[in-house]
């Protein structure tokens, strides 16, 4: 559905992404994962064919955002990061401004199953000026799926909402996500976590990762972490792990009685580890595998690439 | 070209919610209003009323000198500002659709200020016998007509360039008044081709002294395009950056 190959864009002299390549297919949601500035935006305006790239090309379902830039328009639904809407318009009069544009069927049909699919029914006739924040945000979003998009493209799309409502958002996404293809950022981990199916993270316009959430865990560490909790003193059980092959790391728990171990090579330790402790006639109470979240590693890949940065 | 009706029409019903719209509209009424009342008495007091409609055209066109970059500022600065735009390019809608709509929106607003200017001939032809001369006011109305039109393109051309309103309105005005003075000076010359180029000639020496011609009226048709074209321009630009 989507084919993007080495896009670069360069603003000036100032690189905003260099040889950015993904695909992505239909029903599926792919998240572009960075911090501030790590070219998310500047990627999704491509995709949106809101601006060209300096150099490599894109298409959406077949069709160039170049050179059939119409055509691929007609199948995107985007909503921008600051979600601009038109503040003295009500919600239907505005939809049905941006239906008519993008030549919705049955523009009051679709106007109101959007509004109900977002959840805006009871506020459809307020103005969009005197819509909260998370309100505003439903309303780009119904925008964005008006006439039926084949790709929906989404930046940051639970920015500025109360815990609640990215709840709500993230549901919706995944909602949508089972029968078209979403693209979203965010610079929150478990976000990406919890709603993509695939994860790219960007950093200073480069992907420096990709893949599952899961399969990013393993792949970039190689490490897996456990929690063990038994019936004696961590100190003890300190000395029962040390010696266990494949254990690359042990150290003391948040509470007496257990004890955090790494381990290496991805394989589960898990029965290894119950069995020494029962045998040496110790309460096993708990075992769990925490495996490393995406935060750290997050931290680790950035910063990684600062350093290189920073040496060029 | 279905889009650029579509976007005409929010912006003409946009006027009708923005203040700054009744005002202009207020403005143009109370000054009209206010030049006419004053001729018409001195004109009494000297004996007779010339019924002549170009005392209300006259102070029209310098009226409207200050209206169109009202009218016109926040045609495309506005959706900058607001990041709508990023909405309107990625919506299935040319360039040019956009420029020649929002153009086309605040053309037809105008038309309706034009359109009501109308009473104040019409209170003089009742005032005086055996009337004005109505052919004049004719030629002198499609006339203005067309003069707004360009004025109008040259606004949005401006408000394409700016993401705030108020450099918008000041820009324009420079540039009109730039044309309006290049134009005293032009037209006092005779030089056929700085006569030709003049922005007022065109209307004060032929079409509002009743003489109407083609080449007066694609003189401002043709400034309207280009300054269409080059609005269209300013806006694939900005994808570019």
């Amino acid at each position: 559905m989507i084919q993007v190959e080495s896009l670069t864009k360069l603003y000036g002299s100032h690189v905003a992404i260099q040889d950015v390549s993904f695909k992505a297919k239909k029903g599926e949601i792919l998240g572009l994962l960075g911090p501030n500035g790590a070219g998310k935006t500047t990627t999704m305006r491509i995709l949106t064919a809101y601006m060209p790239p300096t150099e490599g090309s894109a298409s959406i379902a077949g069709f160039d955002v170049v050179a059939q830039s119409l055509d691929v328009r007609r199948r995107v639904g985007y909503m921008p990061e600051t979600v601009p809407l038109y503040p003295e318009m009500s919600v239907v009069e505005y939809l049905a401004y941006m239906g008519a544009l993008r030549r919705v069927e049955d523009i009051d049909e679709r106007i109101e199953t959007v509004v109900e699919e977002v959840g805006l029914v009871e506020r459809s006739q307020s103005f969009i000026g005197n819509l909260s924040k998370g309100l505003r945000q439903r309303v780009g979003l119904a925008q964005a799926l008006l006439h039926e998009p084949d790709v929906l493209i989404l930046d940051e799309p639970t920015i500025g909402l109360d815990p609640a409502q990215i709840i709500e958002v993230r549901k919706l996404i995944q909602e949508l996500g089972r029968k078209r293809t979403v693209v979203l950022s965010t610079h929150i981990l478990p976000e990406a976590q919890q709603v993509c199916d695939r994860v790219l993270i960007l950093n200073k316009g480069r992907i420096v990762a990709k893949g599952t959430p899961a399969d990013l865990q393993k792949q970039l560490e190689g490490v897996d972490r456990f929690v063990v909790q038994a019936g004696c003193k961590s100190s003890k059980l300190l000395k029962l792990f040390k010696d266990i092959p494949g254990v690359s790391e042990v150290q003391k728990g948040l509470q007496e009685g257990m004890i955090e171990v790494s381990s290496e090579g991805g394989q589960d330790l898990r029965p290894l580890f119950a069995r020494r402790v029962v045998e040496a006639g110790i309460d096993l109470l708990e075992i769990r595998s925490t495996g490393l979240d995406l935060e750290k590693i997050f931290v680790k890949l950035t910063k990684d690439d600062i350093q290189t940065g920073e040496e060029q | 070209m279905r889009n650029v009706w579509i976007i005409a029409r929010r912006e003409f019903r946009h006027y009708f919610v923005s203040p700054l719209a009744y005002a202009v509209l207020t403005m143009v009424f109370l000054i009209l209003g206010g030049i006419f009342f004053i001729n018409i008495y001195v004109g009494m007091q000297m004996g007779g009323i010339s019924p002549d409609g170009r005392i209300v055209i006259q102070p029209l066109v310098t009226i409207l000198l200050f209206a169109t970059p009202a009218l016109t500022m926040r045609l495309l600065a506005d959706e900058q500002r607001m990041g709508t735009m990023e909405l309107l390019l990625t919506a299935p809608v040319r360039d040019w659709e956009l420029v020649v709509g929002k153009w086309l929106g605040s053309f037809f607003f105008m038309l309706l200020i034009l359109a009501t200017t109308w009473i104040y001939p019409f209170i003089l032809d009742l005032m005086t016998d055996p009337g004005i001369d109505q052919g004049m006011l004719v030629s002198a109305y499609v006339g203005l007509t067309f003069m707004v039109a360009s004025m109008l393109a040259m606004g949005v051309l401006i408000s394409s360039l700016f993401k705030n309103q108020v450099p918008a309105f000041f820009a324009t005005l420079g540039l009109l008044l730039f044309l309006w003075i290049l134009g005293g000076f032009a037209g006092s010359g005779g030089n056929p081709v700085t006569r030709y180029l003049s922005f007022l000639g065109h209307f004060y020496d032929n079409l509002f002294r009743g003489v109407l011609h083609l080449t007066d009226l694609i003189y401002y048709l043709s400034l309207t395009i280009l300054a269409l074209f080059l609005g269209t321009q300013a806006v694939e630009a900005r994808r570019w950056r």
